[in-house]
């Protein structure tokens, strides 16, 4: 048997974790592209470098975004990834799918890609990885026919994504997935077709525990909460303080001490709860949130690139999200609209409100400055009287 | 056939198991059974088996096919993933929580990811697919799960761990907020070709993009030019030039991050930290890499309080102790020198020896 093309890479077949190797050289098999995308990444193992060129303009007809150009820089060597583009495939919501679905999905890919696909892409998105620029156009079709439309790429709101809600999960303080189609259909056209001045990006968690990171890495963040007392249940209470010490694992870790036990009973002072959940995860038998539920609106978060990475801040401290979320919605517009209008080229919402200052934001949204928005007052006397004296 | 546009993503209502549809919203508590397995109680009194199992994240169509014939053999034909590249097995009747636990150990898919574990890395492309990548992404989560395999099928930590992989700044899995954050990063400043910048970039736009100011217009040549001591190597004018790259096989490699989070539970949400601002790519295994996490992975579970994430406990015990139990030189990079740097630096006299 001849030698190993890809001796670096085989060593990552070895090991108890499933090996992306093995599956490079299942696809490796039916597919000419899939084989050389294997051999150029063995040369980066070798050379320590990337070998993809810079970007590259490609798409399907009537959208801006949705295609990830990719060319590589060593074509002579490896022509099969000479094109490599990426596909982003919005996903349903809550990433559930039934399996006559996916098969579909794969029958399309095998057809006209790499057979190489992430489950799924950072965004959100299934994540088509790697076709040629003449099967770009068939490729959509053929998704389109099974019901599967792009995501969004560029300077364009990306595809927005939600955590698994009230599909499965009891802590859901509204319909993440929902909203989430809500959103998504409502704002096609900005997703589709790059018109803003740099990415935007929505990320719905239906509670404080916040699965999708949201707080962390969107522009508009959505996390669930609630207002009033969280229910206890007392029978379940003691039958929690069997396996576990409710004193030093729930009471002491409260962050704002509003819980009490006397070994009987579990009581909390509602009004300095702050709601971060950890009473509720340890016990989620025995403490629900209360009955009002909504959410709670930040804004401004991102990752480094230009200014520095931020998290995203309150401004709505309570939203009810019901359907047809037209208080959302109508906010959603606003923010666009005021970024949109404002935004230097590559500025996310975040460095934009640093820039010009939150309170220009929230008057230009019409929102009400509130305690519950800051951390702490600001410590410098350099404030304007934009109304006058 | 006109190219139909804009009909969005499948509704998720086609894709819910039954047991889903019927109890939608109505979920009353749940249980971690053991590490991978929930099971989730309806108002009903129906019950959900969650079985969650770590992947590579790519997948072969054949691959994702094999995952079909799973959740058809025992899920009644669905399955979903998770934010965090698990897949997630749903059953709904008890009796096929064990045989499908034995079908995938069968097949070799770990089962875990679930309380008091690391669950899956979340990662970017690298250079499987990227064009901007400082170091590979799905090669090092490789290396790294593999030897913290165990601790993702069972529940050996004090808390929940969160390690996430960016194979540059542009950090498109957003890791900023992670327990453990392994970040690529450049070190050399951009080779300026001047005949690309001259013909293919819009040179406001690439002085724009310099978070230092680094980069100023040089008229006469129709280019750029790059005051070296002001740049950090983001790599943002790459982005935006192609006459700029960054990408060196000696200048790339990997910085090590941790304390961050993005929960709201007990402190809130928390950038990671700078602990390692490099390491060199050593693949197939970076073995600097995968020794460095684990000590870091180490040191905390040993040291922790219960519940006590990453941050928690590095906060409570200070960064100066931190340093020192996890054996971590201190790097002057560690030291922050960008915009609001000062809200860093200590402004008391209390500290540990």
């Amino acid at each position: 048997m001849a030698n190993s093309e890809t001796p670096l890479l085989d060593d990552l077949e070895k090991g108890p974790w499933p090996s992306f190797v093995k599956d490079m050289k299942q696809a490796a098999v039916k597919k000419e592209s899939a084989r050389a995308l294997l051999g150029q990444l063995e040369q980066s193992f070798v050379d320590n470098i990337g070998h993809w060129k810079h970007g590259g303009i490609v798409g399907v007809k009537g959208y801006g975004a949705g295609v990830i150009g990719r060319y590589s820089d060593i074509p002579d060597k490896f022509p099969g990834v000479e094109h490599f583009h990426t596909m982003r495939v919005n996903m349903p919501a809550g990433w559930f799918y039934t399996t006559k679905a996916l098969r579909a999905v794969c029958d399309v890919w095998d057809k006209h890609g790499s057979g190489l696909t992430n489950f799924h892409g950072a965004t959100g998105d299934i994540i088509l990885l790697g076709t040629s620029t003449d099967h770009l156009q068939p490729c959509f079709d053929d998704l389109a026919e099974i019901g599967f439309d792009l995501g969004g790429s560029g300077s364009a709101m990306r595809t927005p994504s939600a955590c698994v809600g009230p599909a499965r999960c009891e802590w859901a303080c509204f319909d993440s997935l929902n909203l989430l189609r809500t959103v998504t259909r409502t704002f096609q056209g900005q997703m589709h077709r790059p018109m803003f001045p740099y990415k935007i990006k929505i990320k719905i968690s239906a509670c404080p525990n916040d699965c999708v990171a949201s707080i962390a890495r969107a522009d508009i963040s959505v996390i669930g909460t609630w207002r009033g007392n969280i229910q206890i249940d007392q029978t379940e209470v003691l039958a929690c303080a069997k396996t576990m010490n409710i004193q030093t694992e729930v009471v002491d870790l409260c962050p704002t001490k509003c819980m009490s036990w006397d070994g009987k009973a579990l009581t909390i002072d509602d009004k300095e709860c702050n709601r971060c959940m950890h009473c509720i995860n340890l016990m989620p038998k025995a403490l629900r949130q209360a009955k009002e539920r909504g959410a709670t609106i930040l804004v401004g978060s991102k990752a480094p690139i230009v200014h520095g990475a931020l998290l995203s801040s309150v401004v709505i401290p309570f939203m009810k999200m019901d359907p047809p979320y037209d208080e959302f919605i109508e906010f959603v517009n606003k923010t666009f609209e005021y970024w949109d209008e404002n935004g230097k080229m590559r500025e996310r919402l975040g460095e934009l409100i640093n820039r010009l200052g939150m309170g220009k934001f929230l008057k230009a949204v019409g929102l009400k400055p509130l305690p519950q928005m800051i951390k702490r007052p600001r410590a410098n006397p350099y404030y304007f009287w934009r109304e006058g004296i | 056939m006109a190219t139909r546009t804009d009909f969005g993503p499948p509704d998720y209502e086609t894709m819910l198991p039954p047991i889903i549809k019927k109890n939608y919203g109505m979920w009353k508590y749940h249980e971690r059974v053991k590490p991978g397995l929930l099971k989730h109680v309806a108002e009903s009194g129906d019950e959900l088996y969650t079985i969650r199992v770590g992947s590579a994240r790519l997948l072969s169509t054949d691959h994702v096919r094999e995952i079909c014939d799973v959740a058809e053999k025992f899920c009644g034909g669905y399955v979903r993933f998770t934010s965090r590249h698990n897949i997630e097995f749903l059953v709904s009747e008890k009796k096929n929580v064990d045989p499908l636990i034995a079908d995938l150990n069968k097949r070799g898919w770990p089962i875990g990811g679930t309380g008091h574990s690391i669950t899956n890395i979340v990662h970017t492309q690298g250079w499987i697919h990227c064009h901007t990548p400082a170091t590979d992404a799905s090669g090092i989560v490789k290396a790294v799960m593999d030897e913290l395999y165990d601790y993702f099928g069972s529940w050996k930590l004090p808390g929940y761990c969160r390690i996430s992989l960016a194979c540059c700044l542009n950090m498109c899995g957003a890791v900023h907020c992670s327990d453990i954050a392994i970040l690529g990063i450049h070190r050399t400043v951009p080779k300026l070709n001047h005949e690309i910048i001259r013909t293919k970039c819009e040179i406001p736009n690439v002085i724009a993009a310099c978070p230092t100011g680094a980069i100023r217009p040089d008229p006469a040549n129709k280019s750029v030019i790059v005051n070296e001591d002001r740049c950090m190597y983001c790599g943002n004018c790459y982005t935006m030039c192609p006459g700029m790259p960054v990408a060196d096989p000696v200048g790339g490699g990997v910085s090590i991050w941790v304390g961050g989070k993005v929960s709201n539970t007990r402190s809130g949400p928390a950038f990671s930290r700078l602990v390692i601002p490099f390491l060199p790519n050593t693949p197939p295994r970076w073995p600097e890499t995968v020794a460095a996490v684990k000590n870091i992975v180490e040191v905390w579970a040993k040291h922790a309080r219960k519940h006590e994430r990453m941050g928690e406990w590095i906060e409570r015990i200070g960064w100066e102790r931190f340093f020192e139990i996890a054996g971590i030189p201190f790097a002057e990079q560690i030291i922050d020198d960008f915009t609001l740097a000062s809200e860093t630096y200590r402004t008391t006299a209390a500290f540990k020896w």
